[in-house]
């Protein structure tokens, strides 16, 4: 290996990095609100990178409809709580209206927008929205009423999503795998590389998004609340702080990111419905890299997992995957020799 | 009881009669399938319903078996019986890396690092040339005895089944035993059961491994029955379709794990061929199903499907058979009035706050003494500074003549100082004798094997013989069947002090034992800790009931914000101006 080669391995491997980051840090975010390890994240990422492809086509994304189921099904338990709790018709259907105003405005906007095939952007604009209108319906339909389950159990409900989103995603996108077009497709030398459009976008975008993550929970009373919440959620709870809220806040927030990074890493690998799930589990990897607990570390662990990914795939293309994966174990043995930190009353 | 004994007879009766009947071989075929992804539910059920601990990577656990039988037989001409223990030998030191490296971590470290270890032994079986790559292994021989096929139809359909039974009757027999209840302590946090002098983390591997051992042994009866082996029925997939299995069906119960694996096989089986057809391509839509229902199981029957059967079971009662067991052995008592604890200068600082600041006092045998104090002196912190809960910022605690000031909690409690908690801790769903027992831990010493071979009868009669010898001299004799969760919150008190009595303490240090008890259960309880007393035993008491504390203590120490006030017999006491101070505050 040389210095060229070297130096686009690294390259290659900061931008996935910078995916993984992303992912990482939505992880980290759900866990600590939520306490909910969630697996389906990359879920999003294809639902995000795959929506996208299919309005590509000029065709009303599966997304839509299973958007509108979903509101539904979410509109139907909100109306029946409500009406367990007031007996009234009124707050019980409009609190049912309120839960299905948004995603059916979204889904409303992307079937009326899907035919007349606008501009990429526009496009890319309208995917992310439809995903991350999944977040707070998914968060309401299979976690709200399990809110003070164990990790464990939330765990498992956790790979029941995964399992039930992996094979929607079959069901409405279909088998066949797409990518995406770059949404930037010059190119610059930069000495011994070729650095393209579409790895620039990734990098600003997610640094974009670390600040805009960075400056919303610093300096916005939501983000405090979340914060509030993920260190007590009892006292938040006691301060009014409402903890259906912010479970639906996080997941918007989560599938978000997802949507984002799927719209990013579609050009530049072919997503398929079940993609998703190994992309996030990388950014798993660099969550555990930081204990689940810290924003920075998930980013360094981020890069550092690209990173191993890039070179892995040059020296030993067929044990890519193995390494990455088996690198959890020394990672958790350091933490478990560094950190120690015991599992009292979880 | 008798229901329970004839539902385990009424299994082996059905299986005998699926294998004489003329029933069709398919059929065989799926109960073949069924009986292999039971025996690694049986694992799973040990691992999340018992220990509370998950994972899911048992498809690669079932895998190493698998791969290891059909590499050596393909490869060495190995017997297949000789290899079944060469899988299990690899499968364990597996287990054991994955558990040693996780388990010290809280407890969702564990299930993520199965998924990424599931994942890249997969990778691993399907790029590695000697394995075959994803096209596996071929041509591995079926399994005989003796001459006799047993690798495929009914007589693998004997064999398989036997070894699910089995090791369904050595699970619900580990369950009942020593090491079980210690195994079923830990889904309840760890303080009490190390207080017990439970080595948490050993019995958190030890069941890690138990189930990955039962998940090889499917994997080798699933690569003879196969005849060949591909990495996919190892994938993560696979591993959370086993999880799935055993939660559906009931991750507490051992028969749920059985009731998972039949209900799962044949909805997939029904749900391939009828979902293809109502959305009119082909592709694993299952998934949707099965996600769907598992999150309604845990939302609606948490305790999965068995649960509905196991609620109209009647509860076992315990055949009271130990009358005749031997005594456990004690040890040594210390002699009236010599030095038993010698609290020194002990200090506790979390971050600049000062919570326990240099207190020192010293209980002699027979002794009761109390420590007082208003709300946020310092108390508990110092009772669990002394029984090793917590560590020290400074000080020393010597106990016996001994230091054991550093020393973890169960350490300290082997070495016979014993305590309660100010809030019960307990394990709501075992009988109180159960919980009770598991106090005497330390003083028995048979481990899994033999609880699972029945070899353990003795000790365990010895071990109810204490807990009811216990339980009685407390006047709980009424209440040994009883399920834990069910008694009031005065008999809970006193099953945690006579669980802490049969750690054969020469030290009792109660946390708070009044809290919550009505005024006659208060006074049961302070002729309880009399008659202690006067049986010899030291006790160190924290508690707010003044009535009690000073109708029983011989000794009193007074904390104020983490410092020693004063210390002296109720009278004086009770006449300190300081003490008054402290809780009535001074006039100005």
């Amino acid at each position: 290996m040389d210095f060229s080669i070297a130096s686009i391995l690294l390259l290659d491997g900061l931008t996935n990095g910078a995916i993984y980051a992303l992912l990482g840090l939505a992880t980290v975010l759900v866990f600590t609100v939520t306490r909910v390890i969630f697996i389906p994240q990359g879920e999003f990422v294809a639902y995000g990178a795959l929506t996208l492809a299919i309005m590509q086509t000029g065709r009303v994304p599966g997304t839509v409809w299973l958007l509108l189921i979903l509101a539904a099904i979410a509109a139907c338990m909100d109306i029946f709580s409500a009406w367990q709790r007031h007996h009234r018709v009124v707050p019980a259907l409009s609190s049912g209206l309120k839960t299905l105003l948004i995603p059916a405005a979204v889904a409303g906007l992307a079937a009326w927008a899907a035919p007349l095939q606008f501009h990429l952007g526009v496009q890319a604009l309208l995917s992310v929205a439809i995903v991350t209108a999944f977040g707070p319906l998914v968060y309401r339909v299979a976690y709200q009423s399990l809110e003070d389950a164990t990790p464990l159990v939330l765990l498992i409900v956790s790979v029941g999503v995964h399992f039930a989103m992996t094979g929607l995603g079959l069901l409405f996108f279909g088998a066949e795998g797409f990518r995406n077009p770059p949404f930037w497709d010059n190119r610059f030398p930069l000495g011994p590389v070729m650095l393209s459009g579409q790895a620039i976008i990734i990098g600003l975008t997610s640094l974009a998004l670390i600040i805009l993550l960075w400056l919303f929970f610093e300096r916005s009373l939501y983000g405090k609340a979340l914060r509030a919440t993920a260190v007590n959620r009892l006292g938040a709870r006691l301060m009014g702080i409402s903890s259906h809220t912010s479970g639906q806040l996080t997941f918007a927030m989560a599938a978000l990111i997802g949507a984002l990074s799927g719209l990013l890493i579609g050009p530049s690998t072919t997503v398929f419905y079940d993609s998703g799930f190994l992309i996030g589990l990388k950014g798993f990897v660099a969550a555990v890299v930081a204990g689940l607990s810290s924003y920075p570390g998930a980013l360094l662990g981020a890069l550092f997992v690209g990173i191993v990914e890039a070179f892995g795939s040059f020296w030993a293309s067929a044990f890519k995957e193995v390494i990455v994966f088996t690198l959890v174990l020394p990672i958790l043995l350091w933490r478990s020799l560094s950190g120690g930190h015991s599992d009292e009353e979880h | 009881m008798l229901a329970r004994r004839y539902g385990l007879w009424a299994l082996i009766g059905v299986l005998g009669l699926v294998a004489v009947l003329p029933l069709p071989d398919f059929w065989i075929t799926q109960l073949n399938y069924i009986g292999l992804y039971s025996l690694v539910g049986l694992g799973l059920v040990l691992l999340t319903g018992v220990a509370g601990l998950t994972s899911f990577g048992q498809a690669a656990f079932v895998g190493i078996g698998a791969y290891t039988t059909a590499w050596l037989t393909l490869n060495t001409g190995m017997s297949p019986w000789l290899t079944l223990f060469v899988g299990l030998a690899i499968t364990g030191v597996s287990a054991l890396i994955v558990a040693g490296i996780t388990l010290r971590m809280s407890g969702h470290y564990l299930p993520l690092a199965t998924i990424a270890w599931g994942l890249s032994l997969y990778y691993l079986m399907g790029n590695l040339d000697a394995l075959g790559k994803y096209d596996g292994l071929l041509g591995i021989k079926g399994l005989t005895i003796l001459g006799w096929d047993v690798g495929q139809g009914r007589g693998f359909f004997v064999l398989s089944w036997s070894v699910v039974v089995l090791a369904s009757v050595a699970i619900l027999h580990l369950l009942d035993s020593r090491a079980g209840r210690a195994m079923r302590s830990l889904r309840n946090g760890t303080q009490m059961a190390e207080a017990m002098g439970i080595d948490t983390l050993r019995y958190k591997i030890i069941v890690f491994v138990i189930a990955a051992l039962l998940a090889s042994i499917s994997g080798w009866l699933f690569a003879h029955f196969q005849h060949s082996v591909n990495p996919s029925p190892f994938g993560l997939k696979m591993g959370i379709e086993y999880l799935f299995m055993t939660v559906v069906g009931g991750v507490g119960h051992v028969w749920g794990a059985i009731t998972g694996a039949l209900l799962t096989k044949l909805l997939e089986d029904h749900l391939q061929v009828l979902l293809p057809q109502l959305i009119g391509t082909s592709g694993s839509y299952e998934t949707i199903v099965f996600g769907i229902i598992l999150v309604l199981t845990l939302k609606f029957l948490p305790n999965g499907l068995w649960s509905l059967v196991d609620r109209h079971m009647p509860k076992p009662q315990r055949a009271m058979d130990w009358a005749q067991a031997l005594p456990l052995s004690a040890r040594t008592k210390p002699e009236q009035g010599e030095l038993v604890l010698d609290v020194q200068a002990i200090r506790k600082t979390f971050g600049g706050l000062v919570a326990v600041n240099d207190i020192s006092f010293q209980i002699k045998a027979g002794q009761i003494v109390g420590l007082i104090g208003p709300n946020g002196a310092g108390k508990s912190t110092t009772f669990n500074l002394i029984t090793g809960l917590l560590s020290l910022t400074s000080g020393q605690v010597v106990f016996r003549g001994k230091t054991i000031s550093g020393q973890r909690s169960r350490e300290i409690a082997s070495q016979g100082m014993s305590r309660t908690f100010q809030h019960v801790k307990m394990i709501p769903d075992m009988s109180v004798l159960e919980n009770v027992a598991l106090g005497a831990h330390l003083r028995g010493y048979k481990g899994v094997v033999s609880a699972m071979t029945r070899l353990n009868k003795d000790e365990e009669r010895q071990l109810f013989k204490e807990a009811q010898t216990q339980l009685e001299r407390i006047g709980m004799g009424a209440y040994l069947h009883e399920q834990a969760g069910n008694l009031a919150m005065g008999p809970q008190r006193l099953m945690e002090i006579a669980r802490a009595l049969c750690g054969d303490p020469a030290l009792l240090l109660l946390d708070e034992p009044a809290a919550g008890l009505r005024h006659k259960e208060k006074q049961a309880l302070a002729a309880v800790l009399r008659q202690l007393q006067g049986e010899g035993m030291s006790l160190l008491l924290v508690e707010h009931d003044m009535d009690l504390v000073m109708d029983v203590c011989d000794h009193l120490v007074v904390m104020e914000f983490g410092t020693l006030l004063t210390q002296g017999t109720p009278t004086e006491i009770q006449e300190s101006p300081a003490v008054r101070a402290a809780y009535l505050g001074t006039e100005h």
